[in-house]
Formats: structure tokens, C-alpha cells, sequence
């Protein structure tokens, strides 16, 4: 099984790198853009076929290591 | 007066932190690899900086949750002295042992320079030499130094006197123009609850001998261990 997280700023927590990125878009001219936010994407490989087991697993690990819940949100999705 | 200085994969200011550290002490700091999971018996702890874990994830992330960061953690909550640099306040939040997290630099810019400090609260085991307002000088060379909390805990640390130094200029000005990096409310440096465990970002290490441009940082030294001799 695979899960697929998601780690990105909390909304209200400054993103200098997504605003360079999103200045560096609008010098290439893309003008249409309103906001970038830059997050996380960690992909697991996982043994079992349980999901609820995977994602409580999963998202104790999001807990424990792979966001800071202080600035970072996070999302699972199980695949 | 014992010393302990903890070593992660990719730290660099070990050698820095041992001299200050046995310029205030008189002996030799024990070395303490990060695999280890006993810490010796020791008065005071640093956390020096550096990349530990070439800033994987987030800066001090790894180092946040290896075997030795255990022990340290014991050792704070008993009343050690334990203060970390650079990374090591990086690493110091990540392991919940301070509030907040540090941020990429709003700049996004990697600043190496010397900085001016306001000593906010100078009644700490670590500033207790230093005058109530004091401005010193010490280096600064980070990328994410850029100090958040939300503002409930900042209102919290400001209420109880954990804000313990913040970035100024000269004179002492505190305001948006003198903030570094970004940091919430100008904040260069935190202690916890209990007062025994400090994070900053600038390096009073680097500040100790003439030959590094100044010895601001040397009092800080003293402070510690005079508080805990």
C-alpha cells in the first residue's frame, strides 16, 4: 500500500519561498497566478492492506516527524 | 564544572562551542554522539550549530529525534543548563524542549554577519552579566533563523520574560528595518518555562576572543556557569 502525504504552511504562516516562486512566475508572465504556497509531497510504500491501520500509522508518523504541526499542515491519502 | 557538547552527523561549530565553553569552565567539555543514549554527568549542555542531517526534512528535525536527544530532554526537564545554537535552537524545538519553530529567513537569503542584540531580560542563568538592555554584538550565519510562533505563545513568552534577546541595531532600535531574518517581534533568542533551557540563533561562541572581532559573547559563558557553580 501506498500513502501519499502532503505537508504545507499554515495558512496565516508566511511562505518567503512561495512568493519568490510566485514573483519568478510573473517575470516569465503568468500573469494569472493569485498566490503560491510551496509544500511537501513524502511518498510511503507500506506493508499491509489495512487502511484505517495505515492512515492512524501514517498520520502519527505526520505527527511525530514528517510535518511540524507548529507552521505545517498535512494531508493523507492511501493508495 | 562539567560541560557536555552533543555531536549530530553535520554539525560544525563543535569546536567553537568547546572553546567558549572551556574558556568559561577552565576544563575540557565532554563530546556526546548523537547515537549515544546516556549523557555523563554534566552542569551544562550545548547544542552547537551547524547542518545536522545536511537540514533534511527541516532543519533539526533528525537530530530532534535521536537517541541522545532523549537524555538531553531528561536532563533539561531536571533543571540542567542546556542552551542551543543555531541549529541546536532549531534542534530544541523540534523536540518540543522550546516553543516555536525557525523558519527559511524572509529574505531567503543565507546572512553571515555580525548582528546587534538587545539583552531583553537580563535576569536569566544565561544573561545574568549583562546589563537590563544591553546592546551586543554577535555573529549571525544562518538560512532559517526566521522565528514563528503563533501569537498566543508569543503574547505568553513576552508576559513571563522568555524573550530573552532580540535583533536591533546600534543604538538599541527594535523595530522592522533591524529584524534580521524575519522572526516574529524582532526575536533572536528564548527560554523555557522553567528558565534553564535557551535557543538562539546568533553565535556567542564566535564572540569570545579578541581575534574574532569582539568578546560579547563571553559573559553569556560566565552567566552559566555562574549559575551553576
Amino acid at each position: 500500500m501506498k500513502a501519499r502525504v502532503h505537508v504545507t504552511l499554515k495558512n496565516g504562516v508566511l511562505d518567503p519561498q512561495g512568493k519568490a516562486v510566485h514573483h519568478a512566475l510573473q517575470g516569465l508572465g503568468f500573469d494569472g497566478v493569485n498566490d503560491v504556497r510551496q509544500g511537501k509531497f513524502i511518498e510511503l510504500e507500506l506493508d499491509g492492506t489495512d487502511a484505517a491501520k495505515a492512515e492512524a500509522e501514517v498520520k502519527e508518523m505526520c505527527e511525530k516527524l514528517l510535518a511540524n504541526t507548529v507552521i505545517e499542515d498535512y494531508s493523507i491519502e492511501l493508495a | 564544572m562539567k560541560s557536555a557538547v552533543i555531536l549530530f552527523p553535520g554539525i560544525n561549530r563543535e569546536n567553537d562551542a568547546i572553546a567558549a565553553l572551556k574558556q568559561a569552565t577552565g576544563t575540557e567539555p565532554t563530546l556526546v554522539w548523537h547515537g549515544d543514549t546516556e549523557l555523563p554527568k554534566t552542569d551544562i549542555i550545548m547544542v552547537p550549530g551547524g547542518f545536522s542531517y545536511g537540514d533534511y526534512l527541516r532543519c533539526g528535525a533528525m537530530a530532534a529525534k535521536s537517541p541522545i536527544m532523549r537524555a538531553v530532554a531528561e536532563r533539561a526537564k531536571q533543571g540542567v543548563t542546556t542552551i542551543g545554537v543555531c541549529n541546536g535552537f532549531q534542534i530544541l524545538t523540534e523536540a518540543g524542549l522550546l516553543p516555536g519553530a525557525l523558519m527559511r529567513n524572509a529574505s531567503l537569503k543565507f546572512i553571515c554577519k555580525n548582528t546587534h542584540l538587545k539583552v531583553e531580560n537580563a535576569e536569566t542563568r544565561f544573561t545574568n552579566l549583562y546589563g537590563a538592555g544591553e546592546i551586543v554584538e554577535y555573529p549571525v550565519a544562518h538560512h532559517d533563523g526566521n522565528y514563528f510562533a503563533d501569537s498566543d505563545t508569543l503574547d505568553r513568552l513576552e508576559g513571563e520574560g522568555r524573550v530573552v534577546l532580540r535583533y536591533c541595531d546600534v543604538d538599541g532600535k527594535v523595530d522592522p528595518a533591524t529584524n534580521l531574518n524575519g522572526s516574529q517581534r524582532n526575536i533572536a533568542g528564548i527560554i523555557n518555562e522553567a528558565g534553564n533551557v535557551l535557543g538562539m540563533m546568533p553565535h556567542p561562541e564566535n564572540a569570545i576572543d579578541p581575534l574574532h572581532g569582539g568578546t560579547d559573547g563571553r559573559n553569556l559563558f560566565k552567566s552559566m556557569v555562574e549559575a551553576a557553580s
